[in-house]
């Protein structure tokens, strides 16, 4: 790989890595310097002491020549500090044709001045040991490296083959601690890699003048995955992270994760994000997720986990934004299959660059393998969204524990970037739901429970949102069905029972038997109730034609009275007219007729 | 071909030329010692047939890379073949002798 390759790489990967963090921190008294691997600035606030040594010891294998080459490498094209190298084990060539296979071109930077690699070779049977001598020849010979260089960084792999070229130890021992003395009247900042030793650090004790900064490098094999550990053992004057941090070589070099942020400090985004569906959106108050927080969807098999992660990154993509699809299950091909099938067209976002999958076997490479894949691919894609498919196959790659704070690193470093991720997890059918495998549910923000509802003969499926933080949400259960127009949600159901399927399609048809039942019944009443009241109505007709026929009787027999009476009265005067042989007609005449009486 | 050095007084046709190179790191007390002794044991045992080279590795610190110098002083037997190196200020002279092999260690 030629410089301009190196520096492209270089350009890809550091701006998201060294936000706001200057080359050398000087967040403390104590001065530092950067090393440039990816992490281990991180965990040691601003990498090792300048102007001091700082040892690294571990067991064979577990890339203490790497790191320090890195830590030289990175200084001399990162931050313009050219190195000398003292390789007692392995020489020059070997050292480039290693470091090649990370991307380094050694011999370039070594024609370009900025590293300087001295092999020292000893050969002890070549050697006969005759009265006083002192080391002075490995200090003129780093000496001159650092001053043809203008070195600011030393690296000496590893001093402890000393012991075993130079039989006098006592001799030996006073030159180290001179040699220490020097780098540091030198003001270089020196990597010491030793072999760890059965009790102690090293195994001949160089952690005894190395007093300033002592890592830990350890490799360990648990259920078959081989994990590289890191642990700053200790840091004199500076805070640094005392957990052990897995790190991995890749073809990028090292890179050292920190186990979880340091601070818990990341920012919260009131913007919302929508689910992909809008009965699901309406569901979390009606906008959807929170932007930059972290859901968990967990469900038994077949309750459509990916196919929900794939309605999110849908909407997003048809949006604009970027979104990485990790799946740990099926290769990306199927899914874009799978996801056609229910009307979600993947493949368009995937061909415009906004979609990328990452489909890998869990049991691949160890978790911390894992992750860093996933670290390296979000650094250089920026996606506003992450799908995790399902996160619980990560279970398998590792222990428990280690599963766990994986999966807790992932989603700090997610939130931390703002990202929106939607995690899936399996929950087995005899677990409860509301335990998922994954020990995770307090470190994520929405989770929603898939579940299936077996009743009557068939499985149908139900949602519900179990938590979301700072969200007003529905506490329905919501069936849905996987159409091959996507996942659609039935309408809310009002019943007292929660129906699904068929079931639920009987009961509706049962209610509204029952509503026309019921309408019916009114019609009836409403029918009796009319002809009741042209009952009475009729009835009071009837009455008033009574009451009309009395009154006409009553006037016929009032006019028959008067009638009667007049006729009496006439028949009277008659009466009287013949006796009185009627003078006349008068009343006078009359009532004279009667005063002769 | 290696031919086992001859004691040095008996001295036959074929003069062997002994290269011998000192790296020293200025002119300390031990090099000037170490310089000391080992003229005098080329004189005594190799007398005539000797070259010495001493090379201050403060003036010319890039020679050490060669003859792979680590401790101070030290002598190199450049010929006759095979290189040897002797560390010390030569002071212990049967060590020396030994490690030029100029007796053999029995």
């Amino acid at each position: 790989m030629k410089y301009i390759d190196l520096i492209h790489m270089r350009e890809k990967r550091v701006p998201p890595k060294r936000e706001g963090r200057p080359p050398h921190a000087t967040s403390h008294s104590l001065p530092k310097t950067a090393t440039g691997i990816r992490g281990l600035d991180e965990i040691t606030v601003g990498g090792f002491p300048r102007g001091r040594t700082t040892l690294l010891c571990g067991a064979v294998g577990c890339g203490k020549t790497l790191f320090g080459m890195e830590f030289l490498i990175r200084g001399a094209t990162e931050y313009n500090e050219p190195g000398v190298c003292l390789s007692f084990d392995e020489t020059g060539q070997e050292l480039a044709v290693n470091v090649a296979s990370l991307g380094f071109d050694l011999n370039d930077l070594a024609a370009r001045k900025m590293i300087a690699i001295d092999h020292i070779y000893i050969e002890r049977s070549q050697i006969e040991e005759t009265g006083e001598y002192d080391l002075e020849g490995l200090f003129l010979r780093l000496g001159h490296a650092v001053d043809s260089t203008q070195a600011k960084r030393v690296l000496l792999d590893s001093l402890e083959t000393l012991f075993a070229g130079i039989a006098n130890e006592s001799i030996l021992r006073a030159e180290l601690r001179r040699l220490f003395r020097w780098l540091k009247d030198r003001g270089l900042t020196a990597l010491v890699t030793a072999e760890r030793g059965e009790n102690s650090l090293t195994r001949h004790g160089i952690e005894e003048y190395i007093s300033d900064c002592v890592i830990l490098l350890d490799h360990r094999v648990t259920e078959a995955v081989t994990t590289r550990r890191l642990r700053v053992v200790k840091y004199r004057g500076s805070s640094h992270g005392t957990n052990e941090y897995p790190f991995l070589i890749d073809t990028d070099g090292i890179s050292v994760l920190p186990l979880t942020s340091l601070e818990l400090n990341q920012g919260a985004l009131d913007k919302r994000v929508s689910a992909g569906i809008t009965a699901l959106d309406s569901m979390l108050g009606g906008e959807g997720y929170f932007r930059g927080s972290s859901i968990l969807l967990s469900g038994t098999p077949g309750t459509g986990k990916t196919s929900l992660g794939a309605h999110f990154v849908e909407a997003a993509c048809a949006r604009g934004e970027r979104c990485v699809f990790f799946s740990f299950e099926e290769s990306a091909p199927q899914i874009l299959r799978n996801m056609r099938s229910i009307g979600v067209n993947l493949g368009q976002w995937v061909d415009k660059g906004l979609l990328r999958f990452q489909a890998a076997r869990p049991s691949t490479f160890g978790l911390e393998m894992h992750l860093v894949i996933m670290h390296k691919l979000i650094a250089e894609f920026n996606p506003s969204i992450v799908v995790v498919d399902p996160l619980n196959a990560l279970l398998h790659a590792g222990a428990e524990f280690e599963a766990q704070s994986m999966v807790l690193r992932l989603v700090d470093f997610l939130k931390s970037k703002g990202i929106t991720a939607l995690m899936t997890s399996l929950a087995h059918e005899s677990a409860p739901t509301e335990q998922s495998d994954v020990e995770i549910s307090s470190i994520v923000d929405t989770w929603i429970s898939l579940r299936d509802i077996e009743r009557s003969g068939e499985r149908n499926r139900g949602l519900y949102v179990l938590k979301a933080r700072g969200l007003a949400h529905s506490n329905q259960i919501r069936e849905y069905v996987i159409t091959d127009k996507g996942i659609q949600f039935r309408d809310v159901y009002l019943g007292a029972d929660m129906l699904t399927g068929s079931a639920r399609i009987a009961q509706e048809a049962k209610d509204a038997t029952a509503m026309l039942v019921a309408a019916e019944e009114t019609q009836r009443r409403k029918s009796i109730q009319e002809l009741r009241s042209k009952v009475v109505e009729s009835q009071i007709a009837v009455l008033q034609l009574e009451l009309e026929s009395e009154e006409h009787e009553m006037r016929r027999l009032t006019e028959q009275d008067e009638i009667m009476t007049r006729k009496l009265i006439d028949d009277q005067r008659v009466m009287q007219k013949s006796r009185a042989a009627l003078p006349d007609l008068s009343p006078k005449s009359a009532k004279k007729g009667s005063s002769r009486k | 071909m290696i031919t086992k050095p001859q004691p040095a007084n008996v001295l036959e046709g074929s003069v062997e030329v002994w290269n011998l190179r000192l790296y020293v790191a200025g002119q300390t007390a031990k090099s000037l010692l170490a310089f000391a002794n080992l003229k005098r044991i080329c004189e005594e045992h190799l007398q005539g047939q000797y070259n010495i080279e001493v090379i201050d590795l403060v003036q010319q610190p890039q020679l050490a890379k060669g003859d792979q110098i680590l401790a101070l002083p030290t002598l190199v037997r450049k010929l006759p073949e095979p290189i040897r190196k002797i560390i010390g200020d030569l002071s212990n002279t049967d060590r020396v002798l030994v490690g030029l092999d100029l007796r053999s260690k029995g």
